[in-house]
């Protein structure tokens, strides 16, 4: 495969060029293929080191890593800071460097201030792949998001795109609206004022505080994960108003295509930003976004780690 | 301590004489004798006396800069900055007088702690320094310091700085009772409820960086605050580090209303936007943040119209520890004393300031706000003095700075003007030719 990445990290979408974006679409295909095999894998990373580092919890994109990485033959390590020398005080320069020189050919890291993974990569030789940095990015999420829309609209040019909810607390909606907009997608952001950010700059999305406007004749409505303590420092007032307001429901969805394909990167609070999903299952993209979340992953660690180590 | 073999006298040959106070530029000599100017101009030296003769090469002397605004850190964080290395890095900039903060461990809010930096500094025998005192005490905007037992240690105003003065209440009796001894209170403008635990400018940087923002309204809702308060009070305001165009509005009203204000910017507000924050990770994190190209050029036109009457530092030591970490975990503030007279010269030489004005807004308006002592070059004035050639350039920080930190944006950087000598009471106390000492 020659689709390889001109960046030997992955900390932001915009590392990369809609070329390079859909080069690991292809080798995303090509990983999936084998997910339907009994032996499910391969030899490309054999003898490489990849390190998990997560100081926030996480269950889908830590286990995807470590799919992706282990059907990839790597060996994986996962710290995450409840059992590590983090709780004795140890800084994260001082952690990261360990790791390094423990012998760790790449570091998959998530930690809650933004900025840190290209920080990290600015301080040591190995790979470093962002898994989600505070308010700011969540590369390889839209990266899987992407690719699902792909796989589920048969392209991406030309669609149009409501993310629905708190954009201001955010990371995947900033990767999401960076990308989308590099690969030719309109992009509506839904939301109250309060969770939206004030200043967009370079952005090219339009903004709607009326949630069925804001999806009317959308191919794709995504809605994030609202997180619970919003309500007690004001951003919204309740819960309830917020269901209300910008819970998306079947009726909801009417405004939308007849196709409309609904996304949520999970974990989802049910009867908060998503109501009755039963009721309209066949729209749902959301065990895909899963499913094709590994084989993203794969590419991404196979295009950025398989080809020799950072520098080479 | 001070070198008195020569009686604190010498003699300075070709050097451009400017003091804005006397609206003096010329070319000329000095002659100080006993820490006084005698004559300058065209002179000879002395025939009688051995004093030393330096080359001033055809630099500029002009009276010492003053710092309204700046942390030594000593007592409590001398693994920032002491008292002794702060001065270092002062006169090393051209400073010979310096305010220092007070939230130190513990807080200078007690006669003993003013009294022990007081004579530290004196110990030193760099430049002078004056202590601001707590408004409150610990800082922590619940009850008053004993403002006349401070005063009459010698602190020169108060603060408490890096908080705001916490309620309005509080601010109203400060500026009541500080109007006894003719102190001014100096406020760190911020409503803290509203910056919300940002960490930077909200603006576009802060979106795409998905960094929490500090709104200009963090600083003008305090500013206008304090306005009102002082309005109804016969005391002095000192608005410390104003960064908004708001500020800076508000401010220049409340003088057309004649109220007892006064202003300090610092030139990281007139250098940089927070668009420095991209590239130079925590050594661009300080509070208030780096703010917009809009607020820049009004923090320009306030410096030019009278409306911020001086460039204070905020000189904020920090360990590299404590900077090379998570941004939104790092602390507040950067080093100024080194870099501030070659960021104001970069004023000049754009065409913005004239030479005259940036040196009145770095001498003489700051020394006369604090009632400080300052140099002036007049038969018996005061030999604070700097020596610097606008022309040269060099390289911030390189190989490091006199300061014990090195927490700056600027670290690197080219920058016009050097520092050759600064003399303080007639004494030499920085040579750049002697280096690091």
């Amino acid at each position: 495969m020659n689709d390889s990445l001109r960046t030997s990290n992955l900390l932001t979408v915009n590392d990369l060029s809609p070329e390079e974006m859909e080069g690991i679409f292809r080798t995303a295909d090509s990983f999936l293929d084998l997910s339907s095999r009994t032996v499910k894998k391969v030899p490309s990373l054999r003898g490489k080191t990849l390190v998990n580092l997560f100081y926030e919890p996480s269950t889908r994109t830590r286990t995807s890593f470590e799919i992706a990485a282990k059907r990839l033959s790597a060996d994986v390590i996962n710290i995450s800071t409840s059992q590590s020398s983090v709780v004795k005080g140890e800084s994260l320069l001082d952690t990261v460097l360990t790791i390094e020189a423990l012998g760790a050919d790449g570091v998959v890291i998530r930690h809650p201030s933004s900025g840190v993974p290209e920080w990290i990569s600015k301080r040591v030789q190995c790979h470093v792949i962002n898994a989600g940095d505070g308010l700011h990015e969540h590369p390889t999420q839209a990266l899987l998001d992407l690719y699902t829309i792909q796989k589920r609209k048969g392209r991406l040019r030309g669609l149009t795109v409501a993310i629905v909810g708190d954009i201001l607390h955010s990371r995947v909606a900033r990767s999401n609206i960076m990308a989308m907009t590099r690969m030719g997608i309109s992009v509506r952001l839904v939301g109250p004022p309060t969770l939206i950010p004030k200043y967009l700059g370079d952005w090219k999305v339009e903004v709607f505080h009326d949630l069925r406007e804001g999806v009317r004749d959308c191919d794709v409505v995504m809605t994030l994960r609202l997180q619970l303590e919003r309500a007690t420092a004001s951003f919204i007032p309740s819960l309830k108003e917020y269901a209300k307001l910008y819970g998306i429901s079947p009726g909801v969805l009417t405004e939308a295509r007849p196709d409309v394909l609904v996304l949520h990167p999970g974990p989802i609070n049910r009867g908060i930003e998503i109501q009755d999903e039963e009721s309209f299952r066949g729209h749902s993209g959301i065990l895909d976004q899963v499913h094709f979340g590994v084989g993203i992953r794969m590419a991404v660690l196979y295009l950025l780690m398989a080809g020799g180590s950072k520098g080479e | 301590m001070s070198d008195l073999s020569h009686g604190h006298s010498f003699f300075l040959k070709d050097v451009r004489l400017v003091d804005p106070a006397h609206g003096l530029d010329e070319r000329g000599n000095l002659h100080v004798e006993q820490g006084r100017i005698v004559s300058h101009g065209s002179i000879l030296p002395p025939k009688t006396g051995q004093i030393p003769v330096f080359d001033g090469e055809g630099c500029i002397v002009t009276p010492g800069l003053v710092d309204v605004h700046a942390h030594f850190r000593e007592p409590g964080f001398e693994y920032k900055e002491t008292i002794e290395t702060g001065s270092r890095s002062a006169v090393a900039g051209g400073f010979t007088s310096v305010c220092v903060m007070a939230n130190t461990d513990p807080v200078n809010d007690h006669p003993g702690v003013t009294l022990d930096i007081i004579r530290k500094s004196q110990d030193i025998g760099l430049c002078r320094v004056f202590p601001i005192g707590a408004v409150s005490i610990g800082l922590k905007g619940e009850t008053l310091t004993e403002m006349g037992a401070l005063t009459q240690a010698g602190c020169v105003g108060f603060s408490d700085d890096g908080y705001p003065v916490k309620t309005s209440r509080l601010l109203r009796r400060a500026l009541e009772y500080s109007a006894i001894f003719k102190r001014p209170i100096i406020d760190h403008c911020e409503d803290r409820d509203l910056s919300d635990g940002g960490v930077m400018n909200e603006g576009w940087v802060a979106t795409e960086l998905g960094l929490r923002g500090i709104p200009n309204a963090s600083e003008e809702v305090i500013v206008a605050r304090d306005l009102e308060v002082l309005k109804m009070t016969n005391g002095r305001l000192h608005v410390a580090h104003l960064s908004t165009a708001g500020g800076v509005r508000l401010v220049r009203e409340a003088k057309k209303r004649h109220l007892n204000v006064t202003a300090e910017t610092c030139p990281h507000y007139f250098a940089l936007t927070d668009e420095a924050v991209r590239c130079h990770h925590a050594d661009a994190k300080m509070n208030p943040p780096l703010r917009s190209e809009e607020d820049r050029l009004a923090i320009i036109e306030g410096l030019r119209d009278g409306t911020i009457d001086m460039i204070a530092t905020d000189h904020a030591p920090h360990a590299p520890f404590e900077k090379e970490r998570e941004f939104d975990q790092a602390p507040f503030g950067i080093i100024g004393l080194e870099t501030a007279l070659s960021l104001g010269l970069m004023l000049v030489q754009e065409g913005t300031l004239d030479m005259g004005t940036l040196l009145y807004l770095m001498s003489v308006r700051p020394a006369k706000v604090f009632g400080l002592p300052r140099g002036e070059i007049c038969p018996g004035g005061l030999a604070d003095l700097v020596v610097f050639e606008p022309d040269d350039v060099i390289e911030a920080g390189v190989p490091e700075f006199f300061s014990r930190s090195r927490n700056s944006p600027f670290r690197g950087k080219k920058l016009p003007g050097q520092v050759r000598m600064t003399f303080v009471g007639g004494r030499k106390v920085f040579d750049r030719r002697e280096g690091k000492s």
